[in-house]
């Protein structure tokens, strides 16, 4: 068992229950939007969903910055699952976005909403993350260039957001403060369960691709040990850290 | 200090002896005029059409000299006979990027005009000098991240690919701010002074990227 896997059925229940009862609230306890009727619900999925990636980012950032400073490959690894993950997050956020903008404005894609322009920028750019890793033969290499790029790519998430806002922000006021300033108390209290439940389901899932790969590794190191070296054949190129 | 001129110097005596990039440069926005002419259909454009028209040419051209700035380094063994000088790697960027820096300002002495003549309805007089000081803010946020992008583009198998496709989304803010900066600029009539925040937003993205750079770039030349 690899530390990775410790608490891992623990994270995951928690992880369906916060998720079993985020959905209940959902459907039978928060009210009605006034305006948008039935659609506005998939608020509690999309907003979610947009902030747990985008802090995912960040957080690859995070732990890039870490390899970098200490070199241990480990820290790389993180970085990776958690952009990884982040970039799966982000296109199902760009699709609920999408039904969303779709069910209320009438148009799939809608320019004047510097929120969903800007997600749109951070995944194109994070989009090129697994492309540059697999252009990149030589492991030790790919590990370090990745990071200096998931270190740039994590500053330039709030940057980018800055700026787009100031380009369109004073024309167009903000429809859902995240500050749920004008949002009733059971709409808070409902999209708060559900920002935990999306990031609970984050963080689980990055356990468990992390508990993988390391287990995946350990194993292989075994066969090695017993089946001698060249039982073993080696991994292909990769864009995966390994 | 004396390090970064001389791989200043050096990268400016081969640009002037070989010919080999701003030429191309130029070259190729003028060719960009010409194909938004006809892509268009339009003899003269104005407002934020032409500020688009003129950014976005200039970001391309300034992208082929992103995908050339560190060719000569990886190609004749560059890299490995400054990681041997006993030098501050820091150097190499800053030259690079003031190497980068002067190409884009020689491409757009040239290009400026060229598209005056060639597409902007409006003359370009009266507001020359708020399209300088954009301009300049830009080439700054060109020439760091250009430089970033090319040394991690230019060790991969793919670097004529991996380069612009990092760069285009890295540079949309930047974009964003002079396109949208120029655009009452070149309109008939138009402003003569770009409007403070997008100044401002251009200034803050120079210094941050200037700062992150300067950070990151010693984990690029590490072998």
């Amino acid at each position: 068992m690899s530390s990775y896997s410790r608490g891992l059925r623990g994270l995951t229940i928690a992880t369906v229950a916060t998720i079993a009862a985020a959905l209940a609230l959902v459907f039978f306890y928060a009210p009605l939007d006034a305006d948008q009727g039935f659609i506005q619900k998939i608020f509690y999925v999309h907003v979610p969903l947009a902030i747990v990636s985008l802090c995912g980012f960040v957080l690859g950032g995070l732990f890039a910055v870490g390899h970098l400073r200490t070199g241990d490959r480990r820290w790389d690894m993180r970085s990776y699952v958690a952009i990884h993950m982040s970039l799966i997050f982000t296109v199902g956020g760009l699709i609920t976005g999408s039904i969303w903008a779709k069910a209320s404005w009438g148009h799939w894609w809608e320019w004047s909403d510097p929120t969903l322009v800007s997600y749109l920028i951070v995944f194109l750019l994070y989009a090129t993350y697994q492309p540059l890793r697999f252009s990149i033969e030589d492991p030790e290499r790919q590990a370090r260039y990745a990071s200096v790029f998931a270190v740039v790519a994590g500053a330039f998430v709030p940057m980018n957001f800055i700026a787009v806002r100031l380009s369109q922000g004073f024309v167009h006021p903000r429809v859902l403060t995240l500050t749920g300033g004008r949002l009733p108390g059971s709409m808070q209290l409902t999209f708060g369960i559900s920002l935990l439940g999306i990031a609970l389901l984050f963080a689980t899932l990055w356990k468990y691709e992390l508990a993988a790969k390391s287990t995946r590794m350990q194993l292989r190191r075994l066969r090695r040990a017993v089946l001698g070296e060249d039982a073993v054949r080696p991994l292909g190129r990769s864009a995966a850290p390994s | 200090m004396r390090t970064v001129l001389t791989v200043l110097r050096k990268d400016l005596l081969l640009e002037l002896r070989t010919f080999e990039t701003l030429p191309a440069m130029i070259l190729f926005s003028v060719s960009t005029f010409v194909v938004f002419h006809f892509a268009l259909d339009q003899s003269t454009i104005a407002g934020q059409l032409a500020a688009g028209v003129l950014t976005a040419t200039l970001l391309f051209a300034g992208l082929l000299g992103v995908n050339r700035l560190f060719v000569a380094e990886r190609e004749q063994g560059g890299f490995d006979g400054f990681l041997l000088a006993p030098v501050d790697r820091s150097a190499l960027l800053v030259a690079k990027a003031a190497a980068l820096f002067i190409f884009l300002v020689v491409l757009e002495v040239v290009a400026l005009p060229a598209f005056a003549l060639l597409l902007l309805g409006p003359s370009l007089g009266p507001p020359l000098g708020g399209v300088v000081v954009l301009l300049v803010l830009a080439d700054l946020a060109l020439a760091v991240i250009g430089t970033l992008v090319s040394a991690i583009a230019i060790r991969t198998r793919a670097r004529d690919l991996i380069g612009p496709i990092i760069a285009l989304p890295l540079l949309i803010p930047a974009l964003i701010a002079t396109a949208e900066g120029a655009g009452p600029l070149l309109a008939v009539h138009g402003h003569t002074f770009p409007e403070g925040r997008w100044l401002l937003i251009l200034a803050l993205y120079d210094l941050v990227f200037a700062l992150l750079a300067y950070a990151v770039f010693d984990f690029l030349l590490e072998d």
